[in-house]
C-alpha cells in the first residue's frame, strides 16, 4: 500500500514530467493518435463492409421450382425439409398469382393494361416457388445438390457467381483487417516504446540517484507510469473524437449525395460503431503506455 | 556496525580499486578515509551503498552481509544509510527543497513532517534563501551543502561522506564538519572521505589511510568519540 499523498506526489510529478518534456510527450501523444486514428478508419470501413456483404448475402436466394404434378401437399412437404436446414435462414413461399404479380410490376410498369391482358391466363401459371435465403452462402452449393435430389424439384435456380465472390471477398476482407490492425499495434508498441525509451535515456541518471537514495521501483516507476497512461488516455481520446465527427459527416455526406445508394450502403449506426471502438481504443492506448513505460524502466532500475 | 572481509573490486578495465581490503568500524565511530587521488577511496563507498558489488570478498553492514540482500531488499537497507556522494548526484530537474525532501519522500513521510524538516535541515546547512534555486544554479560548494542536506534528513544510521568539503572554503568547511560532529555525537556513525588534512589532523578522529587499493595505515585518534576504535 502506498499512502495517498505518496499517490498525489507520483501523480503530479508524472504531470510535471509530462510538462517538462513536452516534445517527447507530444510526439508519443502523436503517434499514439495517428496509430488508434488508422485503426478506427480501418474499422469503421470494415465492419461497414461486413455489414454490407452480410446484406448482400441475405438477399441471395435460391429458388426452388416444382414438378408440374406436384400436389400441394408434396410442395408443403419440400417447403419442411428445406426449412429444418441448418445453413438455411428463412424459406418463403411463392405462389403463381404472387410471382405473377412481381413480375408485372417491374416490368409492366407504367403498361398495366398490357399485363390486364393475361390476366386469365397466368403466363407464369408454373412459377410457383420457394425462395429460400441462405443464413451461410458457403453452404449454397451442398444446399442445390440436395435441392436438386428431392421429389417434386423440377428445377433450382442459383446466383453461383455472385454467392462466390461475396463469400470469397467477405473472408479476405477478414483477413486483411486481422493483418492490418495486428500491424497497426506492433507499429503503435514499437513506436510508443521508442519514445519512452529516448525519454528514459535521458532521465537514467536520475533513476539511478532515486534508486540510490533509498527508492524502491515503485516509487521510481509510478511517475513514468503515470506519464505513460496519461499520455495512451490522450492519445486514444483525441482520434476518437476525430473519427466520431469523421463518421458522422461521412455517413451524412454519402446520404445526402448519393441517394442512389442508399438501398445498397446502409452504414451502421455511429453508437453502434463507437461501443466497440471506444473502449477498445482506450484500453488499448492505456495498455500501450503502461506497459511501454513499465517495461522498458525495467532496465534501468537494477541500481 | 561496517565491515569489509577481504574485500577487493576489481573493475572492467582490470585495476583492482580495491586490493584484498579488511577494515571494522564500530556503531558511533567516526572516521576519516584518507588517500592518493584513485586509491579507491569512492569504490569503498559505493560497495557499502551496494551500488557496486565486489569482485571478492564479503561487506557488512548493519550487522548485514549486503551481498545477501535481495533486489526487493535494497531500498530498505539504503534509508539507514545517508550518502553524500563525491559529484554530488542532485536531481538537475528538481530545486533545493525537492532535492533535499526527496529523501523524504522515497520513506513516506507524512507532508507534515517534510514541511517541518526540509526548512529546517536548509537553515542548518545555511541554504534556507535558496531552496527554489535549481542546482545548476548553484556554486560548487552550495550543491555540496544540498547533498549533506539530503544525506542527513532521514537521520540515518550511517553517514558516509565522499568529499564533503571538497568545494567548501576553510569556513565553511568547518561548518560541515562541526555539523557532522554533533550528529556523531547523536549517535550516527560516520565515515568520511578528504583530502583535507588540516581538518583531519585538528579533528584527531580515527584516520585509515588508502594507497593503491590497500590499507596501509589504520591510526586511532585522540579525539573524544573515538574510544571505540579498534584495529
Ligand atoms: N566505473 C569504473 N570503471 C573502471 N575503473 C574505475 C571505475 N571507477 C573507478 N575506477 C578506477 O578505480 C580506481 C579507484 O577509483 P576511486 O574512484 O575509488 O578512487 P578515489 O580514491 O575515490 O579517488 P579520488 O580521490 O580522486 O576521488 C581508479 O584507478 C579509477 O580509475
Ligand atoms: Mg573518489
Amino acid at each position: 500500500m502506498i499512502s495517498i499523498s505518496t499517490f498525489l506526489y507520483n501523480l503530479r510529478q508524472g504531470f510535471v514530467n509530462i510538462w517538462r518534456n513536452k516534445m517527447f510527450s507530444l510526439a508519443s501523444v502523436a503517434t499514439m493518435t495517428a496509430c488508434i486514428f488508422l485503426l478506427g478508419v480501418f474499422y469503421s470501413i470494415g465492419s461497414n463492409f461486413n455489414q454490407m456483404v452480410h446484406d448482400a448475402e441475405e438477399g441471395v436466394a435460391v429458388t426452388v421450382f416444382f414438378d408440374e404434378d406436384a400436389s400441394d401437399e408434396q410442395i408443403t412437404k419440400i417447403g419442411k425439409a428445406i426449412g429444418d436446414r441448418e445453413e438455411v435462414a428463412r424459406v418463403e413461399f411463392v405462389s403463381a398469382e404472387q410471382a405473377w404479380e412481381d413480375f408485372k410490376d417491374v416490368y409492366f410498369e407504367g403498361n398495366e393494361e398490357a399485363a390486364e391482358s393475361f390476366k386469365e391466363d397466368n403466363p407464369l401459371a408454373k412459377s410457383a416457388n420457394y425462395e429460400i435465403y441462405l443464413a451461410d452462402v458457403a453452404e449454397q452449393d451442398e444446399l442445390v445438390e440436395y435441392l436438386q435430389g428431392l421429389d417434386g424439384v423440377r428445377e433450382v435456380h442459383q446466383s453461383e457467381v455472385a454467392a462466390r465472390t461475396l463469400t470469397d471477398f467477405n473472408s479476405l476482407l477478414t483477413y486483411i483487417s486481422i493483418g492490418v490492425i495486428i500491424i497497426l499495434i506492433a507499429v503503435a508498441v514499437f513506436l510508443i516504446s521508442n519514445t519512452v525509451t529516448v525519454g528514459i535515456a535521458v532521465r537514467k541518471k536520475e533513476i539511478a540517484i532515486m534508486k540510490l537514495i533509498g527508492a524502491t521501483d515503485r516509487f521510481v516507476r509510478a511517475p513514468f507510469v503515470v506519464e505513460g497512461v496519461v499520455i495512451g488516455l490522450v492519445g486514444s481520446i483525441i482520434p476518437l473524437v476525430l473519427l466520431y465527427f469523421l463518421y458522422k459527416a461521412i455517413m451524412s455526406y454519402v446520404t445526402d449525395r448519393f441517394i442512389a445508394l442508399n438501398s445498397m450502403v446502409s452504414f451502421i449506426p455511429a453508437n453502434e460503431v463507437f461501443r466497440f471502438l471506444i473502449p477498445v481504443s482506450i484500453l488499448l492506448g492505456v495498455g500501450i503506455g503502461y506497459v511501454g513505460s513499465r517495461f522498458t524502466l525495467k532496465r534501468h532500475l537494477k541500481v | 556496525m561496517i565491515e569489509l572481509k577481504h574485500v577487493t573490486k576489481k573493475y572492467e578495465e582490470g585495476i583492482h580499486a580495491v586490493n584484498d581490503i579488511s577494515l571494522h568500524i564500530l556503531p558511533g565511530e567516526f572516521v576519516f578515509i584518507v588517500g592518493d587521488s584513485g586509491s579507491g577511496k569512492s569504490t569503498i563507498i559505493k560497495l557499502l551503498l551496494k551500488e557496486i558489488e565486489p569482485t571478492k570478498g564479503r561487506v557488512f553492514v548493519n550487522g548485514k552481509d549486503i551481498g545477501l540482500i535481495s533486489h526487493r531488499q535494497i531500498p530498505k537497507f539504503r534509508r539507514n544509510v545517508g550518502v553524500v556522494f563525491q559529484n554530488f548526484r542532485l536531481l538537475e530537474d528538481r530545486n533545493v527543497y525537492e532535492n533535499v525532501a526527496f529523501a523524504l519522500r522515497v520513506v513516506e513521510a507524512p507532508r507534515s513532517r517534510i514541511k517541518k524538516r526540509v526548512p529546517l535541515m536548509l537553515s542548518l546547512v545555511g541554504l534556507a534563501a535558496k531552496y527554489r534555486s535549481l542546482p545548476r544554479q548553484l556554486a560548487g560548494g552550495e550543491q555540496q551543502r544540498v547533498a549533506i542536506a539530503r544525506a542527513l534528513i532521514n537521520e540515518p544510521k550511517i553517514l558516509l561522506a565522499d568529499e564533503p568539503t571538497g568545494n567548501l572554503d576553510a569556513t565553511n568547511a568547518w561548518e560541515i564538519m562541526k555539523l557532522l560532529e554533533e550528529i556523531n555525537q547523536k549517535g550516527t556513525t560516520v565515515v568520511v572521505v578528504t583530502h583535507n588534512m588540516d581538518i583531519v589532523r585538528a579533528m584527531n578522529k580515527r584516520v585509515i589511510t588508502i594507497n593503491k587499493g590497500v590499507v596501509v595505515e589504520d591510526k586511532k585518534g585522540r579525539g573524544d568519540f573515538n574510544q571505540y576504535v579498534s584495529l
